[in-house]
């Protein structure tokens, strides 16, 4: 029986249990539900977990162990000899594994297991016929390694069987056994609930787990990183040249000084427009402007960051160019920090005004009532009540479009370049450290050399970064979150 | 009209969108005298309240018609600022609503905005006036830079208090100041609101007869958007003439 059929059977069994367990609960009390202590459909959802929980549990744990005791067991079959000069003891068990998988293809094709035995005892014959069904193998099969792929076959296929045994046994066996706890006191209410708890809690687990999962990837790679190139230069190199051919200068502090230049400009342009907006938005304007006006700003925010980085070249970057660099004798570059900056600033005017809207928008009306009940005009009441009421939502909202701005990729290779430089001058090509991870892992790579490792440090240092960012925002809000409550 | 009217209402109707919430409100409010406002919940007491500083205006959907004059001033006209008015009519809050800024902050903010004082030794004087007017300087004159926030309620409305005095307005509207109270800082405030009455008048909507009859001298009664009887509290709560009253006062209606 195969995974996907023997799920569905699980499946069809728990729906069934459902109703043998509605219907069970309905006659304990000859129908009258007030009874129960839990509904109709919670005992039956709770036989139907019973039935369904354990079994399925039991196949994901089989369907991991499986393959790695048989694996073991097939390799400790394969011999020293069987090894050639060269190979090695993996290369042969791929082998094994793909004629064994070959092996299922013919018998799909309506060979049967009397020919597959003699196959397996010909393999020059067996070669012959897998090649027939588009499965090539490099070198002749060694008799031995051919036995090997047969007796991996036996085995998987009698683990299915007792698989598909053993969980349907066990959901057979939950079954009965809620089916006999069934009655007037069932707590099924309970047992459904303590259900959807821990799929709750498994639900927030897998984000954390996966952060974490990131970081350790991340710190082990920059490990290996620091094994072949010295912190000391990475941290402190003024130049960024990488060679493939070894000899790489990898200081992180040119792309740092990108990334914060860029993301500064984007800022600067950001934070007044989008404030601005978002107070034009939350005291002034009309409900109708406001129910335009709102929607229209965040279709901005729906752009894909690839579409601004279009913007920036063909649009920002040659105006910057023609009407200030040119002018201004400070560079004839077509991407410069400025065009990816100010693109870059666009892309974030909707999520500073948006969030800090909803922050405004939140300060309490008793406080404006206050304020305008004191003879304060709307705009005194803006600046000295509302405004410094909001924020600290505001420093959130302003710290998280910052992180956005450090992780933003796309427009920076198209409106800023790809050069890693230490400048000051704004109109000059420069370029950021979410670009270089890119470049340095595009391309035919192996992760040995520290030009490529090194994006692993790059991604760390970024993250380190972002997150210090984010942390000094959650505590921004948390510290004065409460303060006009 | 009364000769010592320092506000008069005639014939004032409040529209929010197509509800008539006030209808045909005439009412004299006295110089240098405390006037409370009762009836039961949504009688409209608190927006005819909101009618005397036009604070009405930033709500979209209010509309008033009818006169409102303040020293023979119709309020109403365009060439009144309402910001000026509401420098003038001052009001406090049922629920405290103290800034989020420092106590003496939270106080100055009137003068600051308004310009009303020239030096900020000048502006101390004021904040220190004021807190002792609202019956709150001896508890909070070692902690000014304290934010107001985190004072006690009843202590919270004083500030209001403080904030709205520190203006020198010329009518103090109070829209139920004590709902939020304990009964001792209840009774600092009422305690306060007769200080008050010595410099300027006060408005009081209030939903305990007690309070009324203990801090006002004339006293209306509205009900279902109509003011239903107005005059002497002593009058009102003694011998009132329309039996709605009556009714209202010993509890049968509410």
């Amino acid at each position: 029986m195969t995974v996907g059929l023997l799920s569905l059977v699980l499946l069809g069994l728990s729906a069934l249990s459902f109703i043998l367990g509605r219907q069970k609960a309905l006659a304990s009390v000859k129908g009258d539900i007030r009874n129960l202590h839990s509904l109709p459909s919670y005992c039956g959802a709770g036989v139907a977990l019973f039935t369904g929980i354990p079994a399925s549990l039991l196949m994901i744990i089989w369907l991991l162990v499986q393959p790695v005791l048989i694996e073991s067991h097939v390799t400790d079959m394969i011999l020293p000899e069987d090894i050639d000069t060269g190979s090695t003891r993996e290369l042969v068990m791929s082998d094994v594994l793909r004629i064994a998988k070959g092996v299922d293809v013919l018998v799909a094709r309506g060979a049967d297991e009397a020919e597959i035995t003699k196959l397996i005892n010909n393999p020059a014959a067996l070669k012959t016929r897998l090649a027939d069904a588009r499965i090539a193998l490099a070198a002749d099969i060694n008799p031995h390694v051919a036995k090997a792929a047969a007796a991996y076959r036996t085995k998987v296929a009698t683990g299915n069987n007792w698989l598909a045994v053993s969980t349907l046994g066990l959901a057979v066996a939950g079954f009965l056994f809620a089916l006999m706890q069934v009655k007037s006191t069932f707590r099924a209410r309970n047992v459904v609930e303590a259900f959807v708890r821990v799929l709750l809690i498994g639900a927030s687990s897998v984000a954390v787990l996966t952060t974490l999962g990131i970081i350790l990837s991340l710190v082990f790679e920059s490990w290996y990183f620091f094994q072949l190139y010295p912190a000391k230069n990475f941290f402190f190199s003024l130049t960024w040249a990488p060679k493939f051919g070894g000899g790489s200068d990898l200081g992180i502090w040119p792309l740092l000084w990108g990334t914060l230049y860029v993301s500064f400009i984007a800022l600067v342009v950001a934070v007044p427009v989008g404030l601005m907006a978002a107070i034009y938005l939350s005291e002034y304007a009309s409900g109708r402007v406001r129910s335009v006006t709102k929607p229209v700003l965040e279709v901005l925010a729906g752009i894909p960051s690839i579409v601004y980085g279009l913007f920036a070249l063909m649009t920002v970057g040659p105006f910057l160019r023609d009407w200030f660099a040119k002018p201004l004798g400070l560079g004839e570059s077509l991407s410069s920090v400025m065009t990816a900056g100010v693109v870059m600033g666009i892309m974030l005017i909707p999520y500073v005004s948006s969030l800090s809207d909803d922050i405004i928008n939140a300060v309490p009306r008793a406080l404006r009532d206050g304020s305008y009940g004191l003879g304060a005009t709307q705009s005194e009441t803006v600046k000295q009540v509302v405004f410094p009421a909001a924020l600290p939502g505001i420093v959130g909202a302003i710290l998280m479009a910052a992180s956005r701005a450090i992780g933003e990729t796309m427009i920076v290779v198209l409106g800023a370049g790809a050069a890693a430089k230490l400048s000051l001058n704004p109109f000059e090509a420069m370029t950021t450290v979410t670009v270089k991870i890119v470049s340095q892992l595009t391309g035919d790579t192996e992760f040995s050399s520290p030009e490529t490792l090194v994006a692993f440090a790059l991604g760390l240092t970024l993250f380190v970064f972002t997150l210090g960012l984010n942390i000094l925002a959650l505590y921004i809000v948390r510290k004065y979150r409460e303060q006009y409550e | 009209m009364d000769e010592r009217a320092k506000m008069s209402a005639r014939r004032v109707q409040v529209y929010y969108g197509t509800n008539h919430a006030l209808k045909n409100v005439d009412v004299d409010i006295l110089d240098k005298t405390v006037t409370a406002f009762i009836g039961p919940s949504g009688c409209g007491k608190s927006t005819f309240l909101r009618c005397l500083n036009r604070m009405n205006d930033t709500v979209a959907s209010a509309r008033v018609e009818g006169l409102i004059e303040m020293d023979g001033r119709n309020i109403y006209d365009s060439r009144v600022d309402p910001v000026q008015l509401r420098a003038k009519v001052g009001m406090v809050f049922q629920k405290p609503n103290p800034f989020p800024k420092s106590i003496y902050d939270n106080v100055a903010y009137g003068p600051k905005i308004h310009g009303l004082t020239r030096n900020k030794a000048e502006l101390d004087e004021v904040v220190e006036s004021s807190l002792r007017k609202a019956a709150l300087w001896n508890e909070v004159k070692d902690r000014l830079a304290a934010p107001g926030t985190g004072l006690s309620g009843g202590q919270q409305q004083r500030l209001c208090i403080a904030r709205a005095v520190a203006t020198s307005p010329e009518v103090l509207l109070m829209d139920e100041p004590c709902s939020a109270l304990d009964p001792i800082a209840t009774a600092q405030v009422e305690e306060l609101i007769d200080e008050l009455r010595s410099q300027f008048s006060v408005v009081i909507v209030t939903h305990s007869m007690q309070q009324a009859a203990r801090v006002s001298q004339r006293t209306a009664f509205f009900h279902l958007g109509s003011l239903v009887e107005y005059g002497e509290t002593g009058t009102i709560f003694t011998a009132p003439n329309d039996p709605r009253t009556e009714s209202y006062i010993t509890g049968r209606i509410g």
